[in-house]
């Protein structure tokens, strides 16, 4: 059970890492389908630096980046030239696929370090806790920061509410392209350190794409917390459980072939999108009203 | 400061068929920079690339025979985006065709009247609509998103193909590779030029791409399928009914993408092996961007875009480079595209500083 | 004394079109001045130059005898300037508080909302700081909107056609907080097309006619035609009532008991020959019943009767079938796919009503045909000679819509908002078509907001509100108060 969890905990991680920035960036009104490619981009460059100069804390920087450098991309495509939001992230997930295999060619198969995790000897409850690495800690102050930014900041006020009513927006003065871009530049930072995790600690290897569809999940993560972030936590944590069973599920006694314990974090991503999209819609709609939608200043 | 300006007499058609040919241009253009940066020889590298995919007989046959699949999956694509319906989850939807195909061929394998191929590639249809009759299901019923559960679906499709080859359907004489037995000669698409692999599914695909292409242009439901991807409400008013096109395409695209994974079993691979799909589904759809959402343009997109493979297999064994550059240059591709397609709607305008 | 703002020579060019040319207007603190024209006289244009949502193309904007440029919202608002948009700048999906917060430099949502509640009793905006503004009513609405400008401490208040979604009694009291605030020195720029309000509020005029100013003047000394004829430049002809022969044909739609959405329990009947008038002022239920009406909400099968046949089921193009025919309000995207050429534009309503489809195949020349028929008989004047819908002009797409309903000669026709941002010219012929269809012997419904309008077509006259709709009387025997109260929701009104 411990190791259960431990094991959950580091599972959940490159989910929450990717789905914290994709919330924000659909919060602003953007929907990038990209996350999947930054987050190849992410580990593919986190991988290539750990490997070449045995530095995490570069390594962790250069997945950051190299996810920030594919948000920028999307958004020049998809909020400067006003082009179709869905096309654009498909081609980004599409690029980064193939750019994380050209640039990870030479790493595969090559060993790396485990990024450090703590060493703390006390309870069980301690040690699933408190044995874990930086970014598994760094998630959660991101998702709690990315709380307290929306509910709380004005910074984050304004992000809604361009999210909301960009022309209302517009009218009051917002700068709204500027505020979309600094959204999806979050996004794919985070989407970044999301694919790092995944190299640097989940499975401390490159492999072609190695994401396995983890992008796609974090985006229906955000679907499945109703864009509130701290839903994300659960959201993540069930998902990884349910990752976790095509480890656990021979030793649980389930005797079903490999592949369909590995198919059911996608069944349970469909289960998911029916059951929540099945709720009793409330008074007012929780999906940003803006979302997918370009906006262009008339002046 | 250079800002977008809506052109004052409605979208540019010269700009709508001029974007795919710069898009294109400036993508073998970046080819160039990419094989600079990697340092190597560029004039070498983007023919071998871009331009031996048509030098002799046997790859232009190839360059068909790759095209075949993507049209088919393209052309099904164009018609649901025009639907405003998002099934991205075609490489599944293909895997299911295959497997639905491959179940036929694999039940009778002392098949040998060609008269096997029709329920061959009739099993392949359904398994592809089954497959996306759930993200059908789904939308209409509970309102979830078709993006992503079309896409969830496809890696559970290849997780089924996968279970199925190295188990209940795994060649007992393979060697332990996990692939299926080989499908009797009945089951194969006649060739047309052998020893060349061109088969008879390319006239599957022209004759797929050019009904929907009249069925677009010259029924009522292809207006119907239009509307309601234009404009819902309006489509609503005129007495269609949003389910119903929802439902239709995506049993279109998916059939189209199972005909074409029956296809794509029965004239290369031959049985059935676990990476057959080789990233059709995402492909596909920049086949049908390319073809300007327009079935026939999807002919011409397919055959654009097998070039990448073409190409990328060459340059795999002569350059050393990764299967997957291919997705570099696609998604170049679409990129530059959907950059180029904004001029269709605006015009470039040099504005004073502020 | 120097103006508080002072406009010369502004001018706005989109293109080679001139939305404003050379406009120049001067209001001293505490004035309230009206903006007068027509739709597409300008006047958007340049009350968005003064509030810095345009860029002026040409000429000087002075503010307390300083040449400022207003490069931004932002910028009026710290000179203080405050708007309250005709088409509301609201989010949805905020509380009021987090509404009023954007608009104030630096402000907290939590820290304003004790003087949101202050200012909205001083002022009789009377509004909960925490609700979300999408469970507001529009009235409410407009009281955030006003209260959002006030919180600023505007020097300037510019309305832009507050009153088209008030009742009347709701806009006397507008009237009201409006003179208050100009006794303290806020002065009001006051857009509207409605003379007698401007001449019950404002003490001078500035009248604006395509894109130029043809005259200012003090509304208090004109008469509401002496005003209208500047506004149009010539005389008008008054909307002059047909007299209605009394005579009803068979009742040919009949709602009864209808609920669908936010209506409750309405029943109505409308014979041939006779135009049924549906007042109401925006979001009452009128766009429930209209779905219900054209089938895109299906009821049950009895509420719904064209023809005699029960067809609270049947589907848009089965209703067709039977002789209706439907005009929506919003023209783009819901009666017209403004990216589609007009002969797709007939199929969308006509592909099986007049059989332009057969064997699923379209008719393609029949089909043409309709839409020349269209545009000669209804005069739809466009730029190209294959335009696409969306790029007509809003009076020649409505002429468009309406006309391509009203040839089909249909028994039933339900048209809501039929002259709804449309030139004078364009909307004489619209109501001339539509009096003529009645004449000639089919039922018509008429649903609108413009009272002006409704008194001159209809033989009977209703009033939505809050989903009901009163039981309708003759217009003759009405009287525009009378149904400024009705509109209230004031349904137990003496007769």
């Amino acid at each position: 059970m411990e190791a259960f969890l431990i094991a959950l905990l580091i599972a959940a991680t490159p989910l929450l890492l990717a789905a914290t920035g994709e919330l924000v960036a659909e919060r602003s009104g953007v929907l990038n389908l990209g996350v999947e490619g930054m987050m190849l981009m992410g580990a593919v460059s986190a991988f290539a630096v750990a490997f070449s100069t045995g530095s995490h804390t570069l390594a962790i920087l250069a997945g950051a980046g190299a996810g920030l450098i594919m948000a920028a991309l999307f958004a020049f495509i998809a909020l400067f030239c006003l082009a179709n939001q869905m096309a654009t992230g498909l081609a980004l997930t599409i690029f980064g696929i193939g750019l994380s295999g050209l640039v990870g060619q030479d790493f595969v198969g090559q060993p790396i370090d485990r990024l450090a995790q703590l060493q703390v000897e006390t309870t069980a409850i301690g040690r699933v806790l408190l044995s874990h690495d930086v970014l598994v800690y760094f998630s959660f102050m991101a998702l709690i920061g990315t709380y307290v930014f929306l509910n709380h900041t004005r910074a984050g006020l304004m992000l809604r509410a361009v999210g909301d009513n960009h022309t209302a927006g517009h009218a009051l003065g917002l700068q709204v392209r500027m505020i979309r871009t600094l959204a999806v530049l979050f996004g794919g930072l985070m989407a970044g350190l999301g694919g790092a995790y995944l190299s640097l600690a989940y499975t401390p290897l490159w492999g072609e794409e190695m994401t396995a569809g983890r992008g796609w999940i974090a985006l229906a993560l955000v679907v499945f917390a109703t864009w509130q972030p701290i839903r994300l936590l659960f959201g993540a944590w069930l998902f990884a459980a349910v990752t976790q069973l095509q480890f656990y599920g021979q030793d649980w006694g389930i005797a079903l072939p490999s592949q369909f314990l590995a198919m059911a974090p996608y069944l349970a991503t469909i289960i998911a999108l029916v059951i929540i999209s099945q709720a009793p819609s409330r008074s007012r709609s929780v999906t940003p009203a803006e979302i997918g939608r370009s906006f262009r200043a008339e002046r | 400061m250079i800002s977008l300006e809506r052109r004052s007499g409605g979208p540019s058609a010269l700009m709508g068929l001029l974007s795919p040919v710069i898009a294109i241009g400036l993508t073998v253009l970046s080819g160039a920079v990419i094989f600079a940066i990697l340092g190597m020889d560029v004039a070498n590298a983007l023919s071998i690339y871009f331009l031996s995919p048509f030098l002799d007989g046997y790859s232009r046959s190839e360059l068909v025979v790759k095209a075949v699949p993507l049209a088919l999956i393209g052309a099904g694509l164009a018609v649901s985006f025009r639907a405003n319906v998002w099934n991205i989850g075609a490489a599944g939807q293909y895997t299911l065709g295959a497997i639905a195909g491959g179940w036929v061929a694999l039940s009778f394998p002392d098949a040998t009247s060609a008269f096997w191929l029709i329920p061959f590639l009739v099993a392949g249809i359904f398994g592809g609509m089954a497959w996306a009759a759930i993200p059908a299901l789904l939308r209409t019923r509970f309102n979830s998103n078709e993006i992503l559960v079309s896409l969830m679906l496809t890696y559970v499709a290849a997780l089924l193909l996968d279970w199925l080859v190295r188990g209940p359907w795994r060649d007992p004489l393979g060697f332990g590779f996990p692939q299926s037995r080989d499908f009797a000669e009945a089951f194969l698409m006649p060739l047309l030029t052998p020893p060349d692999r061109l088969h008879a599914g390319v006239f599957v695909a022209l004759v797929a791409a050019m009904a929907l292409t009249v069925m677009m242009g010259r029924t009522i439901k292809g207006f119907e399928i239009a509307v309601i991807g234009a404009a819902p409400r309006a489509g609503v008013f005129g007495g269609f009914n949003q389910s119903r096109v929802t439902w239709f395409v995506l049993l279109l695209s998916g059939g189209l993408a199972g005909l074409a994974g029956a296809i794509e079993v029965s004239a290369t691979v031959r049985q059935l092996q676990p990476d057959i799909a080789a990233g059709y589904g995402f492909t596909a759809i920049i086949v049908a961007f390319l073809g300007r959402l327009n079935p026939a343009g999807a002919l011409l997109g397919a055959l654009i875009l097998a070039v990448s493979y073409i190409g990328g297999e060459n340059a795999q064994i002569l350059l050393k480079l990764p299967k997957n550059v291919a997705y570099v240059f696609q998604g170049l591709l679409l990129f530059f595209l959907l950059s180029c397609d904004t001029l269709i709607r605006y015009r470039l305008r040099l504005a004073r500083a502020t | 004394m120097t103006a508080l703002l002072q406009v010369s020579g502004l001018t706005k060019l989109f293109g080679d079109f001139a939305a404003c040319r050379g406009i120049d207007l001067t209001i001293r603190a505490g004035e309230r001045h009206a903006l007068l024209g027509e739709n597409g006289a300008g006047k958007s244009t340049l009350v968005k130059m003064i509030y810095g949502a345009l860029a002026p193309s040409d000429g000087k904007i002075q503010w307390q005898g300083q040449l400022v440029s207003i490069d931004g919202p932002k910028v009026a608002r710290a000179l203080g300037i405050g708007m309250v948009h005709q088409h509301f700048s609201l989010f949805d999906a905020l509380t009021v508080a987090e509404n009023v917060a954007l608009a104030l430099p630096g402000a907290m949502p939590r820290r304003i909302a004790p003087r949101i509640r202050e200012v909205s009793k001083a002022y009789r905006l009377e509004i909960d700081p925490e609700k979300r503004v999408h469970d507001l009513s529009v009235g409410e609405k407009q009281r955030v909107e006003i209260l959002r400008c006030l919180l600023q401490e505007p020097r300037l208040l510019i309305m832009d056609e507050p009153t088209s979604v008030l009742t009347p009694q709701e806009a006397d009291a507008l009237f009201e907080t409006l003179e208050r605030l100009s006794g303290e020195g806020v002065a009001i720029l006051y857009i509207s097309h409605r003379l007698a309000e401007v001449r019950a509020l404002c003490e001078s005029a500035t009248i604006l006619r395509g894109g130029e100013l043809v005259a200012t003047c003090d509304p208090r000394e004109e008469t509401p035609d002496s005003m209208a004829a500047l506004m149009v430049g010539h005389a008008v002809e008054k909307l002059v009532r047909r007299s209605s022969s009394g005579e009803r044909g068979p009742a040919r739609l009949k709602l009864d008991g209808l609920v669908s959405g936010r209506l409750r329990d309405i029943d109505l009947t409308v014979h041939g020959g006779e135009v049924v008038g549906i007042a109401g002022v925006a979001g009452e239920g009128q766009n429930a019943l209209m779905a219900a009406l054209i089938g895109e909400e299906p009821v049950a099968p009895g509420m719904i009767e064209i023809e005699g046949q029960k067809m609270g089921q049947a589907s848009p193009t089965e209703r067709r079938l039977a002789g209706a025919a439907f005009v929506p309000e919003e023209r783009i995207g819901h009666a017209a796919v403004t990216e589609m050429a007009l002969p797709q534009n007939i199929l969308l309503s006509h592909h099986r009503a007049e059989r332009l489809v057969r064997g699923g195949w379209i008719d393609t020349r029949k089909m043409r045909n309709w839409s020349d028929r269209v545009r000669s008989d209804f005069d739809v004047r466009s730029g190209s000679a294959k335009p696409i819908a969306g790029s007509l002009s809003g009076g020649n797409l409505q002429k468009f819509v309406v006309g391509r309903e009203i040839l089909r000669k249909p028994g039933v026709l339900v048209v809501s908002q039929p002259t709804w941002g449309v030139d004078p010219g364009a909307a004489a012929v619209i109501r001339e078509a539509l009096v003529r269809l009645a004449e000639e012997g089919a039922a018509v419904l008429v649903i609108s907001q413009d009272l002006e309008e409704l008194f001159a077509l209809a033989d009977r006259l209703a009033v939505i509100h809050d989903g009901s709709l009163s039981s309708p009387e003759t217009t003759d025997s009405l009287t525009a108060e009378r149904v400024g109260l009705l509109m209230a929701g004031a349904a137990e009104v003496a007769a």
